[in-house]
């Protein structure tokens, strides 16, 4: 298979901070779900952040900025990487349960994005398994976080929403629009690049 | 750059010197001199190093300042010593200048060559007063060096320092010892600041053979002293170490030495003064620049510097910095004392020291980097660690910054040695430091210390820059700008109306004309409301009747009919009269005109007559309903025994005269009858005359019939009797002779013979007068007033008093309450918005209301509707009783013309009443009369007028007309021409099409191209006009397909995303389609498309191998349908697929949960911890693990001593065992994926291996999911075989030397476990059964006879223990938990679920079934697929006992392949197709076999059951269970055996139900293995039932065929089948071994070929031993090793596989022959028994 037609798209950014009032110690755990047409090239398609306390000023706000680098390698922007966060932290007893699901899709235009994602759990199907779960603090979960990134098998669920996570990217794209997908505004895609940057011309070696 | 340096170095030495307060002129003339003298010597490289020297020389009075500065700020037990080193510095100044001075003199006499100081030093440190003396004699006495002098000179600076600092040391000591504020100074130093000294002497100077033979000597001097030291001092250091070992390190380190320095320090003060002496100055100042300009440590050196650097951690960075420091400060110490050379001797060796330290820094530093830092970057998994281990983490990663405040050397360095300058004493503003706690700052500091530019973040008063303090005291907010962003402000804007709307009668609002419609809503009565009475019903009803009667009357249409009757008449008479009269006036055509005219008359008369007839019927019947009426108001007032209406019926009876009358009447009648006769015999005459022609045509008829038949009958007789009488008379003659020639009258006469005979009509009767009169009177009767009767005439009147409401009965009362609480009133909608509504009123008690009020409108909207809504009120709140839709006036209806009208409404609201209220809408009766019920609706009229105003002036409020463009309908019928033509168009289309044709309109006319459109067909021409007779849903739809259908399916890529998203098989998992058509393999689609040809030829063929695919074809098909039918429920999912959620715990598990938490714990007992499953995906590296753990019952090889073929025949006669010799030597072959792994070679017949064999897993297209892996249809082959050493020593001569075997494996059973059993049960794990052959040639089967044990039947069986495990281990498929669709009762089902669930709470690990899925993808109970099946008759042959027939059904059934149902049915575990499915597909699960033979079991009248349970190797199975007498019999039905239930070694693990047609009977016993249960179904405590007397087996109907049909096996097609797998595998063998000759032994194939189908005989066991006597006798002169193979046959592969796995063909070697036979066994339908007999055959020597 020829190199021509693949793009690359390269995710650099972090997990930067999430809102989670009422809550502490969180940790985050984050996985990319992609098409069948998306490959990893490099980095790490899931990881698992430190936990964090919130900070203790009005903000109330928990910072990881763990860092998220990721290279996909596709021919299809069908299925376009997802990422999908899911937070865990104590809770009153100790026990680790999960406080909020969140998914964003991988900005489609190159450049630096900062999104805000909303985050939610699921609900409990009754107030006593609700009652029961905080008990023993197994709350409901999603068997597979993936279910998250599509649209299949989502209607059967109830969730609360339950704070926020942010979330920086930044977005490299190699080769899209050689294949024909236009993302950028058309100003924006032609920069100029000034003729003496480069390897070749800087570099007066002093003594 | 030398200019510069030299002047910043002048700037620094003023400095320095006013802040030292010294000033020494000699520093400058000397520098100035070497300047000087070296330009002299004109040598470029002692300038150059002149200007190095000087650069750092000013460097370095740069750091002596910062320096200087930072001590003379230390607080620190120092400046206890301030006032001590002063005088010292005194003393040393003066010392040094004299020095100098004495250098000066003796510059002349320079000498070369250098003394290692720090030999010396060295020595001296090592407590060797006599050496070091001896060493520096040499020194002076010998040479007088530069080198000298600057020891000299260092010396002066060591005691200088030690005077310093010796009294600090000890108080440390002795107080603080952590504390390292105050230095102790000199422990290292010596070794590292000499090192650099030498190398340039070396390097620079030209070594002169004196400084050679010196050095050597020195060398050698300070090497032995230095062996010496280095022991002395390690002992020495030994003790002090033991007794420091707890002490801070650089205590210890610095400790030592400092006690040496110390001594060192006196004994050689003596010596410096007398070295001092000569000095030269100059030489030695030439010596520093040269030896700064290179630096390279000599071998000595380094040697040095470790033998006296053998401290614990000698090259710890840190230490030596602080080391470093220490100097630096001690040499400003000596700075201070103003001395020049000392300074720059200082500077110098600072300089070096600063090189060496980096150095040393860097190096360790770098190894840390490539250690840590910058290594290979390693990519791994995020990974949790518990927290010791965090914590170890933590520790690496995270520090903890100190508290304490960072040590004054530590700061010193940062200043460079500089005196801190403080900015503010200087008179700089600084501002105020924010206040920051001490802690902070010292942690921030720290933090900073350890950084690389860590200069930077300090300021030159050594404290942090830390920026002023930003926080003002005062509060205050940022100034608010008074003028906003621009781009915030707000402008105003004045509202724009918008301009233009087409439903503004003018336009817009503005310029309005005055326009006014007037409403005029009078009253509103009812003709029926859900509050009338049952009188008011017929009140109203009579009511009607009078009214339509006074209708009539007022028309009076009788009479005016009557009087037409009457003028007709006399006018027709009068023209009869005219007529008669004038009869011979008139011409033909006037009479004729004139009867015509009479004709007309008489039918005017006729139609007239009967029009009175109906007007006068009319009147009269409703003359009586109003009476009749009357009669029901008057009853059901008496019956009611109150009055409700006022209605009042009077008859006025006109007394008449009878005599007139009767005349009247008979006159009437007999005209009556007089006009009927003449018209009846008008007609009677026409009859008449049609009748009478008729007949006479029929006479004629009739004649001429009679006629022909006379003429045939007499040409008969005249052509018989022609001859006779020929002679006869002329005229008979000559008629003949006429009539002769004539055939065609004779076909006439024939004709007109068969003419249909003319009906003759009947006869028209007379007119029977009488009959006629009698009808006219009777219909006169029925209506006419009788003659003699009063005429009536009713007259309604509403005088009848109504009854108090206080007498009438309580449900009267309460209606009438009703009606009076219920109030009535109407809203005007104008353009269905409300606009005015009139008053409520109340309703009267006739149900009438008078509003009486005009509303005017005025409007600024074109009309659309005018609409009013009755609204009734009783008590609260209005309800919308009916809409009424009036019409808008046309633009001449003024207010002054118009008339009131009636509009009808009627309402279909439902309302009852409990009273006398009838209500609406519900059925009600008149009671007593039982003439059925009736059932009203609220119905009425409302007298109301809408019109145009006329204001004062007169004029006409009506919108101008001409704007008619503007209005509505202009609007609408841009949209539509329909609308704009009007109603009628829109009821007919086809109408309009014709309109629009007759109205002749251009078509090409804009203004009509919406009608023409409307009314075009595809043809578009005008004569097809018509209307469309379809519409489109989605117009736009194919706008936005961004290409056509077509486009997709040419489009590679397009077409495999297609099909990928479908889930095509082949699809479902490809990754990367590529962007580019022609990126895509050219035979992506071959397969695919290959699979649909073939589905589409589907033929039925003979060859039974393409029957075979054929029937595979079908399967595929079922179960494509099947998986299509549930993949769209597989992606339904529900909330336990997406969430995991705990249920809510009952109270049961509470309490053992609890009990658990109280359990003794037992950390010996082993428990198997469940694996935690992997999600796909991340898996990569699969691998099955088997552990093999031993083999029993081996067979044992029979000695080869005995020659010829070895069998298990006559064991008792086997050699002896000699101990040693080998019996067998088994080893395990596991072949999977085509990779094989074996374990090592055991010995003898109970082999343990305790083996685990890594076996590498692929999943088809790398997919992991569970989808993808139930589909893997790989088996597990492991294979038992015997490592023979064969001996092929060709030489006998060297036999003693050289051993050279060759190793042969000989196949002695195996076993297969598909792949997708290991899936499905996570792990396998038990001892199995090997399937050996029945006679395994040259191998002999159970205990040695030595052991004397009888044989077992167990011990006929070799058995292997093995556990299998899949690593990671994957996800199982989720079972569908889908309720599918069933035709079985809902009570069954559900009764079913409750018994699955009671059971499975007591026993969760048991299978409990009910009901299981079909085919068809439906629910079926499990007891319909039981019933008597009979098998195919023809397999008994000869079998004759019952227990043989069985085996031979069980042989039959298990010939049938088997393949596992994930495979068959991806996704769907657990179908049960029926018998004949099963059949025809040959192919099925356990389920499927078991259930055949049940079948056939309960055929043979055996008490039969099927077996749900678990077996190995097959997890959840289905087994069959028949009882035989005092016994119960487990049957394989997959490999046709039968077990005891006692016999440990049955396969079936454990049972969980028993099912038959009759019930399901579920294990409740404590224990599963059948050994261990108790069979007695009638139980209760050992099996529960599913069918109990509460629930009873209502008989459920088997789902099984009636019979199965078998169809006979084609013999020759087995025959060729057979053919063609023996040419196969001998071509397979001979490719397998294509590196030698194979040859074929014919003779021992053809006596296989004869034992084989006594094997089949002998289903599968051993033969007769004559058999194998034969085979024996016939090979005495071979070795032979072989086995027959058995198996089903399903396709060619696995046969071939099968004898692949055996290795039959790995014999490395020529001299083997081979012999295979195959025999194929046809059982009826098609189900083959396969026999592959294969034995390689050495020729014994």
């Amino acid at each position: 298979m020829s190199q021509s037609s693949v793009f690359l798209l390269m995710v650099g950014g972090q997990i930067e901070s999430a809102e989670f009032p009422d809550f502490d110690d969180i940790y985050c755990k984050y996985c990319f779900t992609f098409g069948p047409d998306w490959l990893v090239t490099s980095g790490l398609d899931e990881g698992l952040t430190q936990v964090t306390k919130k900070s203790r000023d009005d903000r109330q706000q928990f910072v990881w900025n763990f860092p998220l680098d990721i290279t996909f390698k596709t021919t299809n922007p069908f299925g376009w990487p997802q990422l999908i966060v899911h937070a865990y932290g104590i809770d009153a007893f100790g026990t680790d349960v999960v406080r909020g699901y969140g998914v964003t899709h991988v900005p489609i235009t190159p450049g630096r994005h900062k999104i805000r994602i909303p985050m939610f759990v699921p609900e409990s199907s009754s107030q006593l398994q609700k009652l029961t779960a905080w008990i023993l603090g197994r709350r409901p979960e999603y068997v597979d976080v993936r279910v998250l990134a599509q649209g299949e098998g989502r209607e059967v669920t109830r969730v609360r929403s339950q704070g926020f996570l942010t979330v920086s990217f930044n977005v490299v794209m190699k080769d899209m629009k050689k294949l024909g997908y236009d993302v950028i505004p058309s100003e924006m895609s032609t920069s100029v690049i000034p003729e003496s940057v480069g390897p070749n011309s800087g570099g007066t070696t002093e003594t | 750059m030398a200019d510069k340096k030299k002047k910043t170095k002048r700037l620094i030495e003023n400095e320095e010197d006013e802040e030292a307060g010294v000033t020494n002129p000699s520093m400058d003339e000397e520098a100035e001199a070497a300047q000087h003298q070296s330009g002299g010597e004109s040598s470029v490289e002692q300038v150059d190093e002149t200007h190095e020297a000087e650069s750092l020389i000013k460097d370095l009075k740069t750091k002596h300042l910062s320096k200087q500065k930072e001590l003379s700020k230390v607080k620190s037990p120092k400046e206890d010593l301030a006032k001590e080193l002063r005088t010292i510095k005194q003393q040393s100044r003066d010392k040094v200048d004299e020095t100098i001075r004495q250098e000066e003199a003796e510059l002349s006499a320079t000498e070369d060559g250098t003394v290692p100081m720090p030999t010396e030093e060295e020595e001296l440190g090592e407590s060797q007063p006599t050496d070091s003396i001896v060493t520096f004699a040499e020194t002076t006495t010998e040479l007088e060096t530069e080198e000298a002098v600057v020891k000299k000179l260092k010396r002066k600076k060591e005691k200088v320092e030690e005077e310093e600092v010796l009294p600090l040391k000890d108080e440390d000591e002795e107080t603080t010892k952590k504390e390292e504020a105050p230095p102790p100074p000199e422990t290292v130093p010596p070794p590292q600041e000499e090192p650099p000294k030498p190398p340039p002497q070396e390097d620079v100077k030209t070594p002169r053979g004196l400084k050679a033979s010196m050095k050597a000597r020195l060398r050698k001097a300070k090497e032995e002293a230095a062996a010496e030291a280095e022991q002395e001092q390690k002992e020495e250091e030994k003790k002090e170490r033991q007794l420091k070992r707890d002490k801070d390190k650089k205590k210890t380190r610095f400790d030592q030495p400092e006690v040496d320095e110390a001594e060192l320090e006196e004994k050689t003060r003596a010596f410096k003064s007398r070295l001092k002496k000569k000095q030269p100055l100059e030489e030695k100042f030439r010596m520093e620049l040269k030896s700064k300009g290179v630096f390279m440590p000599t071998a000595e050196e380094a040697f040095d510097f470790f033998t006296h650097d053998f401290e614990p951690e000698p090259e710890e960075p840190k230490p030596e910095v602080e080391e470093k420091e220490e100097e630096e400060k001690e040499e400003e110490e000596e700075k201070k004392e103003g001395e020049e050379e000392e300074g720059e001797e200082g500077e110098g060796e600072e300089d070096k020291k600063k090189k060496k330290e980096k150095e040393e820094d860097e190096v360790p530093l770098m190894e840390d980097v490539d250690e840590e830092g910058y290594g290979f970057y390693a990519v791994r998994k995020a990974e949790y660690d518990d927290t010791p281990e965090t914590a170890k983490k933590e520790a690496e990663k995270l520090y903890y910054p100190s508290v304490t405040s960072v040590n004054a050397e530590e700061k010193a360095k940062i200043l460079h040695d500089k005196q801190p300058r403080f900015l503010e004493d200087e008179g700089f503003y600084v501002g105020t430091r924010p206040k920051i706690s001490g802690w902070n700052v010292n942690k921030m500091e720290n933090r900073l210390i350890k950084e690389l530019h860590r200069e930077k973040w300090f300021g030159e008063d050594g404290r942090m820059i830390v920026l002023p303090n930003p926080l003002r005291p005062t509060p205050s907010r940022p100034p608010i700008p008074e003028e906003q962003e621009p781009g915030l402000e707000v402008q105003y804007r004045k509202a724009i109306m918008h301009e233009f709307d087409s439903r503004y009668i003018d336009g817009s609002l503005d310029n309005a004309g005055y326009y006014q419609l007037d409403v005029d809503i009078n009253s509103l009565s009812f003709s029926h409301h859900h509050l009338f009475s049952r009188e008011h019903v017929l009140a109203t009803r009579l009511s009607q009747l009078y009214e339509e009667y006074m209708d009539r009357q007022k028309k009076n249409m009788a009479e005016y009919l009557s009087e037409k009757l009457k003028a007709l008449k006399l006018s027709a008479v009068h023209l009869k009269d005219h007529m008669a009269a004038k009869k011979s006036e008139h011409n033909y055509a006037d009479r004729s005109n004139f009867q015509k005219r009479l004709q007309d008359y008489k039918d005017e008369i006729r139609r007239a007559r009967a029009l009175r007839d109906k007007e006068e019927k009319t009147d009269r019947l409703l003359l009586k309903a109003i009476i009749k009426t009357w009669k029901d108001i008057k009853q059901q007032r008496e019956k009611q025994k109150f009055i409700n209406t006022p209605l009042k019926l009077q008859v006025i009876t006109e007394e008449t005269n009878k005599e007139f009358d009767l005349t009247q009447w008979k006159l009437e009648i007999e005209d009556e009858l007089e006009e009927m006769e003449e018209e009846a015999t008008e007609i009677y005459n026409r009859k008449k005359t049609e009748y009478e022609e008729a007949l006479k045509k029929h006479a004629e008829q009739v004649k001429a019939k009679e006629d022909a038949r006379v003429r045939i009958h007499k040409r008969s007789r005249k052509q018989s009797t022609k001859g006779s009488r020929a002679s006869l008379g002329s005229k008979a003659s000559k008629h003949s002779a006429e009539n002769e020639p004539n055939p065609e009258e004779e076909a006439k006469d024939q004709e007109i013979l068969n003419e249909p005979e003319i009906e003759i009509p009947d006869k028209p009767e007379e007119f029977n007068k009488e009959q006629a009169r009698k009808d006219i009177i009777a219909k006169a009767k029925e209506i006419r007033r009788r003659p003699g009767e009063p005429k009536l005439y009713p007259e309604v009147t509403s005088t009848q008093p109504i009854t108090e409401a206080s007498k009438c009965p309580r449900g009267e009362q309460q209606r009438r309450n009703d009606v009076s609480k219920c109030e009535m009133f109407l809203k005007v909608l104008f353009n269905n918005k409300e606009v005015s509504r009139t008053s409520s009123k109340p309703l009267t008690q006739e149900f009438k209301l008078n509003f009486g009020q005009i509303f005017s409108l005025k409007i600024v909207q074109w009309p659309e509707s005018i609409t009013y809504q009755v609204y009734e009120t009783s008590g609260f709140g209005g309800e919308i009783i009916c809409e009424i839709n009036s019409s808008i006036p046309d633009s001449s209806v003024t207010s002054q013309s118009v008339q009131l009208e009636n509009l009808d409404f009627s309402s279909d609201h439902r309302v009852n009443h409990g009273h006398e209220g009838v209500g609406s809408g519900v059925p009600f009766s008149f009671g007593a009369k039982n003439e059925g019920t009736e059932t009203l609706y609220t119905t009425g009229e409302l007298r109301c007028s809408v019109a145009w105003a006329i204001n004062d002036q007169g004029e006409l409020l009506v919108p101008p007309s001409t704007q008619e463009q503007g209005n509505m309908f202009y609007a609408m019928r841009k949209m539509d021409p329909v609308t704009a033509i009007g109603a009628a168009g829109v009821v007919d289309i086809q109408k309009l099409a014709k309109w629009f044709e007759d109205s002749r309109l251009d078509p090409n006319d804009p203004a009509n191209a919406d009608l023409v459109y409307m009314l075009k067909s595809k043809g578009g021409e005008s004569a097809l006009l018509g209307p469309k007779e379809f519409f489109r849903l989605e117009q736009l739809q194919e706008e936005f397909n961004f290409c056509d259908d077509e486009a997709i399916d040419e489009n590679k890529r397009f077409r495999l995303i297609y099909l990928r998203d479908s889930e095509v098989t082949e699809f479902k998992n490809y990754k990367m389609i590529p962007l580019l058509d022609r990126d895509i393999p050219r035979d992506t689609f071959a397969e695919y498309e290959k699979k649909k040809r073939e589905e589409e030829k589907y033929k039925e063929e003979k060859d039974i191998e393409s029957h075979r695919a054929a029937v595979s074809k079908f399967m595929q098909r079922v179960r494509e349908q099947v998986i299509r039918r549930f993949r769209l429920l597989a992606h339904q999912r529900r909330l336990e697929d997406v969430i995991n959620e705990e249920a809510v715990p009952n109270i049961a598990l509470l309490g053992t949960s609890v009990l658990k938490l109280t359990e003794r714990r037992r950390p010996l007992r082993v428990e198997r911890k469940e694996r935690k499953k992997v999600v796909p995906q991340t898996i990569d590296n699969v691998k099955i693990l088997i552990n093999i753990n031993r083999a029993v019952y081996v067979p044992r090889r029979v000695a080869a001593s005995r020659g010829g073929a070895m069998t298990a025949r006559e064991p008792d006669k086997a050699v002896k065992n000699i101990v040693g010799e080998t019996q067998v030597q088994p080893f395990i072959e596991v072949m999977f994926q085509d990779v094989f792994l074996h374990t090592e070679v055991g010995d003898g017949p109970n082999p343990s291996y305790n083996e685990e064999l890594e076996m590498p897993f692929k999943a088809p297209n790398e997919d992991y999911t569970p989808g993808n892996l139930q589909t893997v249809t790989d088996n597990i082959y492991l294979n038992l075989f015997d490592q023979v050493l064969i001996d092929i020593q060709e030489d006998d001569r060297q036999r003693g030397t050289t051993v050279h075997q060759r190793i042969e494996k000989k196949w002695l059973g195996g076993l297969t476990i598909p792949f997708s059993t290991v899936y499905f049960n996570g792990k396998i794990d038990g001892t199995f059964k090997l399937n050996k052959p029945p006679v395994l040639l040259g191998y002999t089967q159970g205990p040695d006879e030595e052991e004397g044990t009888s044989l077992r039947s167990n011990e006929e069986n070799t058995y292997l223990s093995v556990f299998m495990t899949i690593e990671p281990p994957l996800q199982p498929p989720e079972p569908m938990r889908e309720r599918f669709a069933t035709t079985e009762d809902e009570k069954l089902l559900q009764y079913a679920d409750n018994w699955e669930k009671t059971l499975n709470a007591k026993f969760s690990d048991r299978e409990y079934k009910t009901t299981v899925i079909d085919v068809n993808g439906k629910t079926v109970f499990v007891t319909r697929y039981f019933k008597a099946l009979e098998p195919p008759p023809d397999i008994f042959g000869s079998s004759d006992t019952e227990v043989k027939k069985m085996e031979v059904v069980a042989r039959y059934v298990s010939m049938i392949p088997s393949v596992s149902d994930s495979v068959v049915f991806p996704g769907l575990c657990d179908i049960w197709s029926t018998c004949d499915q099963f059949l025809q597909m040959m192919a099925g699960d356990e389920e499927e076999h078991a259930v055949l033979l049940a079948n056939y079991f309960l055929y043979m009248k055996k008490i039969t059951w099927l077996i749900i349970g678990k077996g190995i190797p097959e997890g959840p199975t289905a087994y069959v269970m028949t009882e035989q007498e005092n016994d119960y019999w487990i049957w394989n039905a997959g490999t046709g055996e039968h077990f005891s239930y006692r016999d440990s070694y049955c396969p079936l693990q454990s049972i969980s139900c028993l099912i038959n047609a009759e019930n399901i009977w579920a294990n409740v016993q404590q224990y599963e293995k059948p050994a261990q249960m108790n069979f007695d179904l009638s139980q209760g405590a050992s099996w529960r039932s599913f069918f109990t007397r509460s629930f009873p087996n209502t008989g459920i109907a088997s789902y099984q065929p009636e019979r199965l049909y078998y169809k006979p096996t084609n013999k020759n097609a087995v025959l060729d089948l057979q053919e063609k797998i023996e040419t196969l595998l001998k071509n397979k063998i001979m490719e397998w071994r294509s590196r030698l000759i194979t040859r074929w032994n014919r003779h021992c194939t053809q006596i296989m070929r004869k034992l084989l189908p006594v094997l089949e005989e002998n289903l599968g066991h051993s033969p007769g031993e004559q058999h194998l006597a034969e085979l024996e006798s016939t090979f005495s002169a071979y070795k032979v090793s072989g086995f027959p193979i058995n198996m089903p046959y399903n396709e060619i592969n696995p046969i071939v596989d099968a004898v692949f796995s055996t290795r039959v063909h790995a014999h490395d070697t020529s001299d083997v022959e081979f012999a295979l036979a195959v025999y194929i066994h046809p059982y009826p339908n098609d189900v083959l028994s396969v026999w592959v007999y294969v034995a390689s055959l050495i020729r014994s020597r």
